[in-house]
């Protein structure tokens, strides 16, 4: 069974149609890249994946492990799996990081059935998790993403992937506002989670992510759709080409 | 147009009648009493036309006058040992009055500090107490129609004296129970006088029995001299059907601070008055509070900041979170008056609203007559983020738990501002208990 299947996906969002039609199967193991350009419906994906409520499904469906996960909450989801790092991670005054990560990571092992973490063994996961990953012990104490630069934020992002460790990881543009330092770092903790049991679909503009997280599909997503498939050497084929040659590409009439 | 005389009201009678039956027995200070009551029979209860009790109309909520608050038998003394529970953790002189009257065996006055005094206000009004005589009712004077009542009725409360310099460590905790099983009506009457240089913190509970129907009116009288540092907190966790309005009126010296923080849960009617007068220039005073409402909860805080002197700064933030179809009303004053110049008065008020039927009122008033200052105030009205509630579900916290991280924060933002580490605990552990009792 395949990890995810996203069949006929069509979305609005106030009426306006975003994805028309989307197929697409993960595999266990398997690293995806979903390119394309400016408003493809590339983070309406991601979102619908999570399961923000401002989307309308109104055809097709998406399995996760078998089991229907537009029915489920994002926190559902989440525990069943789901990881979204998020293109712009959200500030939330007043909430602590530390107790922000140990609410969410004991949430879903409850959720799981799971035994909830114990202060110390909480405490240095999260230490060796940003230690790996270059953030500052004066970062966690901060509130979430509070004052934290771009870099930052993304990073923080990681951080909470690799301590929740999700079957699925979607990543929504993890490498904007990233320099070459910052985008290695990044990708090190993905790649760290790569594993035969595990999945990521990482969603990008451009090529240079994927020379540290080789993916190994890579897909073309235009108007709503994917209208491209093919190996590694596709993104760089598109850097090279560019996506002038999809956007004529012809839409499903409804 | 005739001016309209109202026909006195079930709870006008009853207030008169309690007043003409009680008289001869209340403790002392018989002119100050009888003047108190004229002064509150000449206008009766307030209404909602009265420009100061628009959101709360005195007279429209109080039906009728409960009795006064029978002496606490032992079981009601019984019933108090757990009140005041909130700050168990933290280490506190306790000063506990059940039903009104003062508990001396719920109590601690062994080894008091050097430079602190501390008497019952029944005592003093009976023997008539001089400092007492000479100070009560002029801290800052009113004719707020809550006060008069207090002034009137006032039976017991709390004098404390901190001597000049004196610093006292442990916090002073005032704990007011009503556990009695009749309806009745409190009324207690404190006077704090820190004196010059002297640092207090004073924390004040007020809680009570759920299913009792009963009426409080509370007033506390503080005088901060020049030089001197209070810290004063008032937790107001009445219970489900009770009244309470509290009258806070602190007259400030030069030099000195003086922080104030207002938690409300408890009570159907709440009404936090706060009068504040700076009376010598260079203070600062921080005037925070947090309100948490449901049911059909309503909440009043009303603050009236005058500055008389020069250079003093005073900072107010109130949060409210308000749930079911709870009302939260925050009416903030700041007065400057013309020799006020080079005031710094910030004024802030915050709504959170978890319920469409909640309503939240906000009436901030600057009256400036000096040409030199600075004044400002903002006032708010929202509900919870919905991208912040989507990033923290999409990490697995469950709507509810994320809504409490985000309320929690919410109030946190004014409580971080109370110095006292355990206290500021207390409170956030208060704020926990409250959200739990969510539906």
């Amino acid at each position: 069974m395949p990890l995810l299947e996203i069949k006929n996906l069509h979305v609005e969002i106030d009426g306006k149609k975003i994805l028309n039609g989307l197929d697409l199967v993960v595999n266990k193991g398997e690293v995806h890249a979903i390119m394309g350009p400016n408003g493809s419906g590339k983070s309406t994906l991601a979102y619908v994946l999570a399961g923000k409520a401002d989307y309308e499904v109104t055809q097709g469906e998406v399995l996760f492990d078998g089991e229907n996960v537009l029915e489920m909450q994002p926190d559902e989801r989440a525990a069943k799996g789901v990881f979204l790092a998020f293109q712009y991670p959200i500030e939330i005054p007043g909430v602590a990081t530390m107790t922000f990560l140990r609410t969410a990571l004991n949430a879903q092992r409850k959720k799981r059935g799971e035994a909830e973490l114990t202060t110390p063994d909480f405490m240095k996961k999260v230490r060796e998790g940003a230690a790996k990953l270059s953030i500052s012990p004066d970062m966690l104490r901060r509130a979430v993403n509070v004052g934290f630069s771009g870099g930052e934020k993304k990073r923080n992002e990681i951080l909470q992937m690799a301590l929740l460790e999700p079957r699925l990881a979607v990543l929504d543009e993890t490498d904007s506002g990233l320099d070459i330092d910052a985008l290695k770092i990044v990708a090190d903790g993905v790649n760290r989670l790569r594993s035969p049991e595990r999945a990521a679909i990482v969603i990008t503009h451009y090529q240079r992510l994927l020379d540290y997280i080789v993916p190994d599909i890579v897909h073309v997503l235009s108007k709503g759709r994917i209208v491209k498939t093919g190996g590694k050497e596709l993104a760089l084929e598109l850097e090279a080409s560019g996506y002038a040659q999809f956007q004529e590409a012809p839409v499903a009439a409804e | 147009m005739a001016e309209l005389t109202l026909m006195k009201n079930a709870a006008e009678q009853q207030l008169a009648a309690e007043w003409a039956a009680a008289k001869a027995k209340l403790p002392g200070a018989a002119p100050l009493r009888e003047a108190a009551f004229q002064r509150f029979a000449a206008t009766g209860l307030p209404h909602r036309r009265v420009e100061e009790w628009k959101y709360t109309d005195l007279r429209a909520v109080m039906r009728d006058a409960k009795p006064l608050a029978s002496p606490p038998d032992a079981a009601a003394k019984a019933r108090a040992k757990g009140a005041g529970a909130l700050l168990a953790d933290v280490e506190c002189r306790r000063l506990v009055f059940v039903d009104g009257a003062f508990a001396s065996e719920l109590s601690d006055l062994a080894g008091l500090e050097p430079g602190l005094t501390i008497q019952t206000m029944s005592d003093a009004l009976a023997k008539g107490d001089a400092f007492v005589g000479a100070r009560l009712g002029k801290t800052v004077p009113t004719d707020n129609a809550a006060v008069a009542l207090n002034t009137a009725f006032m039976g017991d409360g709390a004098v404390i004296r901190i001597a000049a310099g004196a610093a006292i460590e442990r916090p002073l905790h005032l704990v007011f129970a009503a556990t009695g099983d009749r309806p009745a009506a409190l009324f207690t009457r404190s006077l704090v006088t820190i004196e010059k240089g002297a640092r207090a913190m004073l924390v004040e509970s007020h809680e009570g029995t759920a299913g009792r129907d009963y009426q409080v009116n509370t007033a506390l009288e503080l005088v901060v001299a020049d030089e001197a540092h209070v810290d004063h907190i008032k937790i107001t966790r009445e219970g489900a059907n009770a009244l309470h309005l509290s009258s806070l009126m602190a007259d400030v010296g030069a030099h000195a601070r003086f922080n104030t923080f207002l938690f409300t849960t408890g009570g159907a009617v709440v009404r936090n008055q706060l009068f504040l007068r700076f009376g010598g220039e260079g203070t600062v005073a921080n005037i925070r509070g947090a309100s948490l409402l449901k049911g059909r909860q309503h909440a009043d805080t009303t603050l009236v900041i005058d500055h008389t002197a020069a250079e003093c700064q005073s900072r107010e933030v109130f949060k409210t979170v308000l749930d079911d179809e709870s009302r939260g009303i925050f009416q903030g004053k700041i007065i400057v008056r013309p020799d006020a110049q080079k005031t710094d008065a910030k004024m802030a008020s915050h709504a959170l609203m978890l319920s469409e039927e909640a309503e939240a009122d906000n009436k901030p008033e600057l009256e400036i007559f000096a040409d030199d200052v600075q004044c400002g105030h903002g006032a708010t009205v929202g509900d919870l983020n919905e991208d912040l509630l989507f990033y923290l579900k999409a990490r697995g916290i469950p709507q509810k738990e994320a809504e409490s991280l985000l309320i929690q924060a919410f109030v946190g933002d004014a409580v971080e501002g109370i110095e006292h580490a355990g206290l500021r605990e207390a409170l956030m552990e208060a704020v926990v208990a409250w959200l739990s009792t969510r539906g």
